[in-house]
């Protein structure tokens, strides 16, 4: 019998809905796994006696005929989003203890099409970091191993790094990520997994923690383009409790998915290829360029020519917000409490406590920034020049209709490397903070691996509110991609096949 | 009648600046679905957004942005087609979210006037800087436990507008008719219930001395929710005199915030706000701009009742009262509502005064309100009819309508039924005064020999008499002839 | 730029987050190093640029005036680290 965990959402939609499976089945074999990779710590709260109960719910709604459009599919939660009678933490000690009494927009929409859910998924702590190392339930490890050290821990990328290592394990068929600055995208590529972030405003903020609002997303990651396109096609639409969110119907994001792509114009951003990018980066996006061309589309290059201002802006902008939204972590009316003799001694001690360091140095950035004095130079100058990184895009877009860049710059790291300094973390969402900046859809999608058997992905960036576009031509790389490589702790024998130089050798 | 402070180095002048919370009258909060009103059992009134809980988010409430506009409007003020939400960001254990969604350089509604009614009957207009839109802060109850404050959110998220007045103010008096009369048109537009106890409105002074015939503005202090007019006054004046006081023993004034001890009369250091505030400012980026549609502006605009200043101008034109008499009618809508159908068809300096004297007086007497009075203004119109036909003279009238408000009857019945009708029967009131002659003619003789006092004693015989109800000028004229024989 | 010890502390105060004294030190050379990477930002030329607080083109929706919140006093309490008659309850505050 073939292993589940291994189907795509798309083969088990076909499988539940001719009673070839049962969601108890499909449900059960993920538990297992869960169960069995808990190495990876990439679930913060596990759920399985809540899934095994949701899928037999959800098999007797398929029996009446009622199954929704993720009918019996399991998935996990990234634990940012509040899930109801279900314990929510951010990944931070500041919400010990907090279940909240209300369920998420996004995680309600997935609710309501039928998923399960297998519990909450590590991240870093409120999303701040690019390495799942802050998580105060410690780091998720990548299921991938590098060829040259396979005994060396990985980082999964992050923020959502649980998410992608828990998809990439085949642990969950999918899951919901947020990104601020990349942290779906870059995860997605550090794990080899496809991950969407849509349009700002396409899936409602309202009860996923919020780090940055001006930035935050949601958005799915699934192991292919269809697996994601159907994902937001549930988690998107408009919602009246969040008023970013767009009145815009949902598209059927499955259905673009045409396979044609002739005429298109591919924006290629020559800012995208700094000195001192490394060859496989570059090769592999040189090769995704060529599958474009194959496929009957025309590379364009473009100039973005604000694009290396995007970095210090992100860290001006997102900090501030950051600082005024964890504002209400303050010991009185949910999470940690510290005592203290007075009011504001309590403060100091549970903030002091309950917020890990990067969180606490991101606070006090934004606090100092926007302060009496500095907000000119700081933060009005940064809303400022985030117009402009806004701006240049929009002036591609009139000549193209989708940009390709790499997702990262480089592949998984190893756990504790690059952590001297932070703004030499920061650099791992060169590529993806743009788009956030201006508030645009951007995919990452696996392309091919490493010399050292790593997976690095390539970044598809569409107009707002075009994820059409994005997943048509993420259709088309992913074919011409053929990446069917895992990690080794999935398929030993797939995998042994695939080093052998079946899937994305030598890029 | 300038308000001068005599200090020992010289006369001294005082520069106020208002700034008036007032909780806009809506059913729900400015960016939640909880309920407003005043009460409630702690924290039974709190939805997830007004505590700040984890992925909550504001969505405004229509009908407080109606509200500040109909306000802005009232106040004859530029109503900003954008606005912006800002934050203002400070910990403290009634504000949920650490920070309170405020608007601060682009407030919904811009510069405007009140003009104020002094006693004298003169104006003076007092600039309004602006009135922003606001949430506010839940309450904390400190006396509950020995060592613990207690936090209720029922407040929190409650909307509130923010006017703000131009340091135009130069007496605790000036302050006083500026919170009334601005309370009298925010109730004239139905945006706030006006009432100070309940916390409904709640006022900020911002008070500095100058000497006087000085242009430039010292340091000021900010007195912090001061809760009623009086304690309004006594504050400016204590916080004012405690300037001049530093001042002239070579001190100088620190900017902060101060608090008004009600009890002792004084204002002293806020403690909590010790730390100098940086607010640290910036737009809300759960919001967007807010933009104001045209047409949604005129069609306030259209529906704006008659405000206190109109109705004012209209009272004197209309009813040819002066401007105290009229300033007092239009101060409260009903009042002014109650004074025209009384008024309706008949004198109106008579119906002006009928209203502002004995029925004012039964109001506070009875402690019944406007909306509810203890005669109607259809009796009282009556009343104003009976006098001016000459049934009643003005003391009967009087006598009439304390009955009236004692049964609640009408006074052309009650007139009947106690025989109160005023007599005006040439034959009936001689017959008084002769045998009032009669009997007393040794008085008779006196006043003939000059002695004019007396008249009057003679008025309060026949009167006696006839039980009051004689025409009073009837009797003085039958009166007169007859003694003089 | 550069932070001194001073500054952090007082951006702490403002922050509410309890930094020790020894603590300082490091943590001033991590900020300024922040700052220093941000402060590309001056090379820009921003004349005339609006600042962009938000990347959607909509303006701000509104709500209908109905109440369907609350009444729940229990659930909102339910977290909370301390709480008695109803109330939240922190260390006493002196005005
Ligand atoms: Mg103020
Ligand atoms: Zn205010």
């Amino acid at each position: 019998m073939t292993n589940l965990t291994h189907l795509t959402i798309t083969e088990a939609r076909r499988r539940l809905a001719k009673g070839e499976i049962t969601a108890v089945e499909l449900t059960r074999a993920h538990t297992e796994a869960m169960a069995a990779k808990r190495g990876l710590n990439a679930f913060i709260t596990e759920t399985p006696d809540l899934a095994l109960e949701q899928a037999a719910l959800s098999d007797a709604r398929r029996a009446k005929g009622e199954a929704g459009s993720l009918e019996g599919i399991p998935l996990g939660i990234k634990d940012l989003f509040c899930t109801e009678g279900v314990r929510t933490t951010a990944a931070s000690r500041i919400l010990d203890g907090f279940t909240p009494p209300y369920e998420s927009t996004v995680t309600a929409n997935l609710k309501r099409a039928g998923a399960v859910s297998l519990g909450k998924l590590n991240l870093d702590e409120f999303a701040m970091g690019s390495a799942n190392i802050t998580s105060h339930f410690g780091p998720v490890e990548n299921p991938w191993k590098s060829k040259s050290d396979p005994a060396k821990k990985l980082v999964p990328g992050g923020s959502s790094g649980g998410s992608a290592a828990a998809v990439a394990a085949r642990i969950a068929m999918g899951a919901t990520g947020t990104d601020t600055g990349g942290s779906i995208r870059q995860p997605a590529s550090f794990c080899g997994i496809v991950g969407i972030k849509p349009t700002y405003g396409r899936c409602s903020r309202w009860g996923i923690v919020a780090f940055a609002s001006s930035l935050d997303q949601a958005g799915p990651m699934a192991r292919t383009v269809e697996d994601c396109a159907l994902l937001l096609g549930a988690m998107a639409g408009h919602d009246p409790l969040d008023s970013t969110s767009a009145p815009l119907p949902v598209p059927d994001f499955a259905a673009a998915l045409t396979g044609d792509i002739r005429g298109l114009k591919v924006g290629i951003p020559k800012e995208y290829r700094p000195d001192g990018l490394s060859d496989e980066v570059a090769r592999i996006w040189d090769l995704g360029i060529e599958w474009l061309k194959d496929a009957g589309a025309t590379p364009v290059e473009i100039s973005l020519p604000y694009t290396k201002y995007a970095l210090p802006t992100y860290y001006i902008v997102a900090p501030a917000e950051c600082s005024s939204n964890l504002a209400r972590y303050d010991g009185v009316r949910y999470g940690l409490r510290v005592e203290g003799k007075t009011l504001d001694e309590m403060y100091k001690k549970t903030r002091a406590a309950g917020f890990g360091a990067e969180v606490r140095r991101r606070i006090l950035i934004g606090t100092y920034v926007l302060s009496a004095g500095y907000y000119d130079a700081y933060y009005a100058k940064a809303q400022k020049v985030r117009r402009l990184i806004a701006d240049d895009f929009n002036n591609a877009f009139k000549s193209v209709d989708v940009i390709l860049t790499p997702t990262a710059p480089s592949a998984a790291f190893g756990i504790g490397d690059n952590t001297d300094d932070p703004v030499t973390m920061w650099l791992n969402d060169v590529f993806t903070i743009p788009t956030s900046l201006a508030g645009l859809p951007g995919l990452s999608l696996p392309a091919g691996l490493s010399a050292d058997g790593l997976p690095l992905g390539l970044q598809l960036i569409g107009r707002p509110f075009d994820e059409e576009t994005v997943f048509r031509v993420a259709g088309v790389m992913e074919k011409a991609a053929a990446f069917t490589a895992a990690p080794a702790c999935v398929a030993p024998t797939q995998a042994r096949r695939e080093s052998a130089g079946e899937a994305g050798e030598g890029v | 009648m300038a308000y001068i402070l005599q200090g020992d180095t010289g006369d001294w002048e005082v520069v106020i600046g208002l700034e008036v919370h007032a909780q806009v009258i809506s059913n729900a909060k400015l960016f939640s679905g909880a309920a407003t009103a005043f009460g409630a059992e702690p924290n039974s009134q709190v939805s997830f957004v007004d505590a700040g809980f984890p992925g909550m988010l504001p969505v405004i409430n229509r009908i407080c942005v109606e509200q500040a506009v109909r306000t802005g409007l009232g106040l004859k003020a530029r109503i900003n087609l954008t606005s912006v939400f800002a934050r203002k960001n400070y910990f403290y254990a009634d504000l949920p979210q650490g920070y309170q969604i405020s608007q601060y350089e682009l407030p919904i509604v811009g510069e405007g006037t009140l003009t104020i009614d002094l006693p004298d009957g003169s104006t003076k207009a007092i600039g309004i800087e602006r009135l922003h839109l606001e949430q506010d802060a839940g309450k904390s109850l400190h006396d509950q436990h020995p060592t613990k404050s207690f936090i209720d959110l029922n407040r929190s998220g409650v909307a509130l507008m923010e006017i703000v007045s131009k340091p135009d103010l130069r007496s605790p008096e000036e302050a006083g008719l500026y919170v009334a009369k601005l309370r009298s048109i925010l109730r004239y537009l139905g945006t706030c219930d006006g009432n100070m106890q309940e916390g409904s409105m709640r006022c900020d002074a911002n008070v500095s001395v100058r000497p006087k015939g000085a242009s430039e503005l010292r340091t000021r202090c900010e007195i912090k929710n001061v809760n009623s007019i009086r304690f309004l006054q006594q504050a400016i004046e204590y916080e004012a005199r405690r300037h001049i006081e530093v001042y002239e023993a070579g001190g100088s004034i620190n900017q902060e915030t101060r608090l008004f001890d009600s009890a002792k009369g004084e204002t002293r250091s806020m403690r909590s706000k010790e730390h100098a505030h940086d607010y640290r400012y910036f737009p809300d980026p759960d919001l967007l701009p807010l933009v104001l549609d045209p047409k949604m502006v005129e069609t306030i605009k259209a529906g704006l009742p008659e405000l206190p200043d109109e109705k004012k101008e209209r009272f004197m034109g209309e009813y040819g009262l002066n401007a105290t008499d009229a300033g007092v009618l239009v101060a409260d809508q009903a009042s002014a509502a109650f004074f025209e159908s009384v008024a309706k068809g008949r004198d109106p300096k008579l119906a002006a005064n009928w209203v502002m004297g004995d029925f004012f007086g039964a109001l506070n007497a009875t402690g019944r309100t406007i909306d509810d009075p203890p005669v109607t203004a259809a009796h009282l119109g009556e009343l104003v009819d009976l006098i001016k036909d000459g049934t009643l003279s003005g003391r009967l009238a009087k006598e009439v309508f304390a009955l009236m408000v004692e049964t609640g009857k009408g006074p052309a019945a009650l007139v009947e039924e106690k025989g109160l009708k005023q007599v005006t029967d040439t034959g009936a009131i001689e017959t008084a005064i002769e045998a009032v002659m009669a009997a007393n003619p040794d008085k008779v003789a006196e006043i003939r020999a000059g002695k004019d006092k007396l008249i009057g004693w003679f008025v309060g015989q026949v009167m006696k008499a006839t039980q009051g109800k004689a025409n009073p000028g009837m009797l003085n004229e039958l009166l007169a002839k007859k003694l003089k024989g | 730029m550069s932070l001194d010890k001073a500054t952090v502390r007082s951006i702490a105060e403002l922050a509410r987050i309890e930094v020790p004294e020894e603590a300082l030190d490091h943590l001033a050379g991590e900020l300024s190093n922040i700052l220093t990477f941000v402060e590309q930002l001056a090379a820009v030329d921003t004349e005339g640029v609006q600042p962009m607080t938000s990347v959607t083109a909509m303006t701000l929706p509104l709500r209908a005036d109905d109440v369907t919140a609350g009444g729940h006093a229990d659930k909102v309490l339910a977290n909370a680290p301390e709480a008695m008659e109803g109330f939240f309850t922190v260390p006493k505050v002196v005005e």
